[in-house]
């Protein structure tokens, strides 16, 4: 059964047809990768699987439910994750508190227990605090756990916006162009990041990348957007060899 | 880390019961006389108000100019359960400030749908509205103003005061609570796409420092002994805003330090008083065009420089 299906999925910003007609399906712990010239609506389909968008038609069924009347905050602690295309990190807080908050909802002490700090107060904030810990280890961002987040080099912050996101414990990650403005060095190493990340937490991901090394390098399937509308999917072979991807991003020899 | 919370709240409980000796001593041995106990406790009114505002301007991030509102409906219902119902000082405290924490949530529910200047104005409003609301109604004795209130507060309910609201918004700020808050104002769509009900602990935040301006009015309505409207306008607001951005917004030591020379150096300068407004337009315009945070870390972090190069030097 496929853990995220979208069917006629689509939304309209006045006389613009943004996405139209989005029919899409990810497996449980596939790797899929969503590619499309500027403008085709990748970011779009972001937003309308995180509720940031309401679609104005079609249907989001998500492990079984339907995300239509959810709001951001329930679709995340249902169990998508996402990055944003412009790092949106908490600028003026520690690393370690950036993941905090993504582990929000793994402990449930009360306000009255912070005040009067409790036991269980306690033993939140302890476990919390290690469960940080251990997935700030898993990107090398050990030493950096007091650290402003601001203060971190660029390519590190992106790590930690994907840490904050795996914190709020998700079924599906969405990663949105997670290697813009990396050197290619940087690149391959968030490649393994990546892969890492799929098989030590056993999720999905989808990801919106320009860089085609890093799509066709680890991505098992690929759908390819164009003026909202999708143009090709198959396997990056598939996708390569496709005339109508090429004409998409070459244009035609007329 | 357990060890070390301990250990930090134990050793700020004894600074807290060193100071309040040595100035309960300083009253008694007539060191500090009428005038200056005076002083202190209304430096501990400004010192609640000052940190229950930065909880939601500095830690939530919203710029409010409503505070002086949830002080004076504080201060009234405190007042007239003081005087027609004759309840203990205590419980008319309590009240007074549930009565604001109930108010800010009413409030808060529909304004903090909005942002930035337009929040403000709203807010502003509000101040404006209450202030003529209690100029109007009977039972607040309108412009006249409200007598006869009991004057209970005296230096010691004013310090407890201080030391429960800087240690409850400490607390908060200290837990996933309060990590919500503060992602809130660092950025709200990632905070909500990183699973924080963000609706929610805005109006957490709002009420509770609601909550603490209304304490800060019943305490400031059983010290003055008399209410009057015209006390909480909104140039009452802006004080305490002043207080908060003067200290850094999100710095509690900071308004603590900003409230007390804020209440003080106002009595040194008696003869610039009428100038007041004008120096705290400057303070807040300086605040921005200088954009820090705060003014402590800055003078921190040039010492530390200094210190640096002299050491370098040698």
């Amino acid at each position: 059964m496929s853990l995220l299906k979208t069917e006629g999925l689509g939304i309209q910003f006045g006389g613009l047809k943004a996405v139209d007609e989005f029919n899409f399906e990810i497996d449980k712990n596939q790797l899929y990768g969503l590619i499309g010239p500027n403008g085709a609506g990748k970011t779009t389909v972001f937003n309308l699987l995180t509720g940031v968008y309401k679609p104005t038609s079609g249907q989001i069924m998500f492990d079984g439910k339907s995300l239509l009347k959810m709001s951001p905050t329930q679709i995340t602690q249902y169990g998508i994750a996402r990055t944003f295309q412009n790092i949106r990190l908490f600028k003026d807080m520690t690393v370690l508190d950036n993941v905090k908050v993504g582990l929000h909802h793994s402990q449930n002490y009360s306000l009255l227990s912070a005040i009067v700090h409790t036991p269980k107060y306690f033993k939140g904030e302890e476990a919390m605090e290690e469960m940080a810990l251990s997935l700030l280890r898993v990107f090398d961002l050990e030493q950096f756990a007091h650290v402003k987040a601001s203060n971190l080099p660029y390519g590190k912050q992106r790590k930690l916006e994907i840490a904050r996101a795996l914190a709020t414990s998700p079924k599906l990650l969405l990663l949105d162009e997670p290697a813009a403005g990396m050197n290619p060095t940087e690149t391959a190493e968030l490649m393994e990041t990546i892969k890492i990340v799929r098989e030590k937490f056993a999720i999905a991901i989808l990801l919106i990348e320009h860089d085609m090394k890093l799509v066709m390098g680890i991505c098992e399937k690929i759908a390819v957007l164009n003026f909202g509308t999708v143009l090709a999917f198959g396997t990056p072979e598939e996708i390569k060899n496709n005339p109508d991807v090429v004409a998409a991003y070459l244009g035609n020899d007329e | 880390m357990k060890k070390k919370q301990i250990q930090q709240f134990i050793l700020s409980f004894v600074i807290a019961l060193v100071i309040y000796g040595a100035l309960m001593f300083a009253m008694s041995a007539g060191i500090l006389d009428n005038y200056w106990s005076g002083i202190l406790i209304m430096a501990c009114i400004n010192v609640v108000l000052a940190t229950s505002l930065n909880l939601a301007s500095g830690y939530l991030g919203q710029l409010t100019l409503g505070h002086a509102g949830f002080m004076s409906v504080g201060a009234y219902v405190s007042a007239i359960l003081s005087i027609y119902f004759q309840m203990p000082f205590i419980v008319s405290l309590i009240v007074g400030a549930i009565a604001a924490c109930i108010i800010g949530i009413l409030i808060g529910i529909p304004t903090l749908r909005l942002k930035g200047d337009y929040l403000c104005i709203i807010t502003l409003a509000f101040n404006e509205i209450i202030r003529v609301i209690m100029l109007n109604l009977n039972i607040t004795n309108g412009a006249k103003g409200l007598m006869g209130i009991p004057m209970n507060t005296d230096f010691t309910t004013g310090f407890m005061s201080v030391a429960v609201t800087i240690y409850v918004i400490y607390s908060i700020v200290k837990s996933r609570h309060g990590r919500a808050i503060i992602s809130i104002r660092e950025d709200e769509t990632a905070s909500e796409l990183a699973g924080i009900p963000t609706a929610y602990y805005k109006i957490l935040a709002f009420a509770i420092s609601a909550f603490f301006a209304g304490l800060a009015g019943g305490l400031y309505a059983h010290y003055m002994g008399m209410l009057v409207p015209k006390t909480f306008d909104y140039n009452k607001s802006v004080e305490i805003l002043v207080m908060v951005v003067l200290g850094g917004l999100g710095n509690l030591k900071g308004s603590v330090i900003a409230a007390i020379v804020m209440t003080i150096l106002p009595e040194y300068l008696r003869a610039f008083s009428e100038y007041r407004m004008l120096l705290y337009a400057v303070v807040l315009i300086a605040a921005m065009i200088m954009k820090e945070k705060n003014v402590m870390p800055r003078i921190k972090a040039k010492f530390a420089k200094k210190r640096h190069e002299e050491v370098s030097e040698q």
